[in-house]
């Protein structure tokens, strides 16, 4: 792959199932390292997506490039440089976790002479080495899915895709998985391409494409995004409201009003203010609460729905595109 | 990064982190996808003994059962020339059964595969989709060979001999056969989605060819519609081997061999031994280019 080229490329990519257009001539480009987020209800196409950059899907018009390849004409040299983490598991239940990374070492090629050390490193990385002689049977839901992240890294790919990587897991794993995400992203300087339909998730990426039906309607950070909303909200609750709004007003230019018992006023990023208000306000602040715009905000501005509501309406889409993508 | 502020402390991985180049595809590449899809079916053969043994239950049944129930139809009706014990007659049929049923489950663990996922992980690998279907056959008929080795230690109870040079040609003509089936399996899995339809469609294809193939009777005067349908049968040629084998263990008088053992003819011509075997082999090798004909197309 160059050097310093983005590490996924996409122009005008197109895919038609039948008379369904689940992906209608998207663009965009990820840069190397990052971690770059598809946010879109079930159905918007990213999964179609993804399915696309990873050559399981050839795309009906339109150009892609992962790592430098093209997913068309370079398909091997994609597969290559890229690891996966499916929506649905792909783990051989009978096989114990060491003995499915084992496989993948063997098809991938890795050098013998490194297997073992890599196998170890992933599965130290993921929390599974004291697990790795059990049958994945036997692992939970979360453990199966850190055992595919560290399966889709045994070959120290440089994207690694993740297809809604905590669909299906309870908060405290998805929590784990996402811990587990951003270190290794710092450990193996790795490009990682999610998508994901939980809101709160897509904070952790740092750029997001919302897509819907099939187009991208924004793409930029989540605090851009969410800025190009409105403000957050601080509500403060203090010793003395009238004196912490003369404080605010003299202070920050800010306009504060007393709302529901509490000093309420707007401002840009809401967290990062926190620490100067303490700092500088001068009266004593007995509790704070920001409220964000949401990305469900973000996402209802750009598409005149919830993502809920969207989902419930691209339910037929899917399931026709679903049909046509089983393979 | 905007996050880095977020990280977890970088654990000591960060600093001895194992890189991996993964090599461009090659033969050497694909020889290894080959081996290690092979692998796989072995473990997970070994690791299923309830399969091993159920594997088992059927032969036993087919030889103790039914062997030993219609033997005595057989005596009853007398010989002048001695007689050959009925289980001795179908055991290379029985051997020839078992493997057959568990070279097509083999095949069916594509199925398997698709709806659990894994075949996925197959599939996106750098390796060609052929490595991964030759490895599969290989694979499936390896286990099915397994599985027939298991039941030629019966040989005992169907009076047929332990020798190790029968045994050995014996393990040697299942493995063709099941390698032949296997890849019949696995051209249709290529195909079909559901492990419901798959096993359906293979009973279907399986209970004719076991009744054609001379596994249970003698091939020797049948009528003229049944004698063609059994020389059509592949399964034929792939237990007359068998049986021949078994027969010239024993110590028979040429009457019933040729009774029991007459050979399979085309128009009054016995096609010989080698000749089966070509002809199975090169079903084998002909049904897996097939498959990978269609694994290749679905890409």
């Amino acid at each position: 792959m160059p050097d310093g080229g983005p590490a996924v490329e996409v122009d005008g990519l197109t895919k038609r199932f039948g008379d369904v257009e689940a992906v209608r001539g998207i663009e965009f480009a990820v840069r190397p390292g990052e971690i770059f987020g598809f946010l879109g209800p079930n159905g918007a196409g990213k999964s179609t997506t993804i399915n696309m950059l990873c050559t399981l899907l050839r795309p009906t018009g339109g150009r892609a490039r992962v790592a430098g390849h093209d997913v068309v004409a370079e398909r091997d040299g994609v597969r290559r440089n890229i690891g996966l983490v499916f929506q649905d598991p792909t783990l051989d239940g009978y096989l114990s976790g060491e003995q499915n990374l084992r496989f993948h070492a063997e098809l991938y090629g890795v050098p013998r002479s490194l297997t073992g050390d890599r196998i170890r490193q992933v599965l130290e990385m993921v929390g599974l080495w004291d697990r790795r002689g059990d049958r994945v049977q036997t692992y939970s839901g979360g453990m199966k899915r850190r055992l595919e992240i560290a399966r889709g890294l045994l070959h120290s790919p440089r994207v690694l895709f993740l297809d809604e990587p905590t669909v299906g897991l309870d908060p405290q794993t998805r929590a784990s998985i996402w811990e587990y995400i951003r270190r290794l992203q710092h450990a193996e300087e790795i490009t990682i391409f999610m998508t994901t339909h939980y809101m709160d998730e897509a904070e952790f990426c740092e750029r997001i494409a919302i897509m819907d039906s099939g187009r991208i309607v924004a793409l930029d950070t989540p605090e851009a995004l969410k800025a190009g909303v409105g403000e957050d909200r601080i509500r403060i609750q203090t010793a003395d409201d009238e004196a912490a709004i003369a404080a605010i007003g003299d202070r920050f230019g800010l306009e504060a009003v007393v709302s529901e018992g509490a000093v309420t006023f707007s401002v840009a990023s809401g967290e990062a203010f926190v620490p100067r208000l303490f700092a500088e306000l001068g009266v004593p602040i007995r509790s704070v609460n920001v409220a964000r715009p949401s990305l469900d905000d973000v996402f209802m501005s750009f598409t005149g729905s919830t993502i809920r509501d969207a989902e419930a309406s691209a339910g037929d889409r899917m399931r026709v595109m679903m049909r046509a993508a089983r393979r | 990064m905007a996050t880095t502020a977020e990280t977890a402390p970088s654990d000591k991985a960060a600093t001895g982190v194992v890189r991996v180049r993964v090599p461009e595809r090659g033969l050497r590449q694909d020889l290894r996808a080959v081996k290690i899809v092979l692998h796989r079916e072995l473990i997970r053969f070994w690791r299923d003994k309830l399969r091993m043994v159920s594997g088992l239950i059927q032969p036993v049944l087919w030889l103790l059962v039914m062997g030993t129930g219609l033997s005595n139809l057989m005596a009853s009706g007398g010989g002048v020339a001695g007689t050959v014990d009925l289980k001795t007659f179908i055991f290379p049929g029985v051997c020839a059964m078992s493997v057959m049923f568990t070279a097509m489950f083999s095949a069916g663990s594509i199925v398997w595969d698709r709806e659990f996922g894994f075949l996925r992980e197959m599939l996106v690998a750098p390796v060609s989709r052929s490595a991964i279907v030759v490895g599969k056959c290989i694979g499936g008929a390896l286990v099915a060979t397994l599985q027939g080795a298991v039941i030629v230690l019966l040989a005992g109870l169907a009076g047929v001999p332990y020798d190790p040079l029968l045994l050995l040609e014996m393990l040697g003509l299942m493995f063709i056969g099941a390698f032949a089936l296997t890849g019949f399996g696995v051209m249709m899995a290529a195909r079909i989605t559901s492990m419901q339809s798959f096993f359906g469609l293979m009973q279907m294809a399986m209970m004719p060819m076991m009744f054609l193939s001379g596994a249970l009777y003698p091939l020797g005067g049948l009528p003229a519609w049944l004698t063609v349908l059994t020389r059509f049968n592949p399964l034929t040629y792939a237990v007359d081997p068998l049986r021949h084998a078994v027969f010239s263990h024993l110590d028979v008088s040429p009457q019933l061999m040729a009774t029991f053992d007459p050979g399979v003819t085309w128009g009054g011509w016995v096609v010989p031994v080698w000749l089966e075997v070509v002809i199975v082999f090169g079903m084998g090798v002909g049904l897996m280019g097939v498959a990978i004909l269609e694994f290749r197309r679905a890409d």
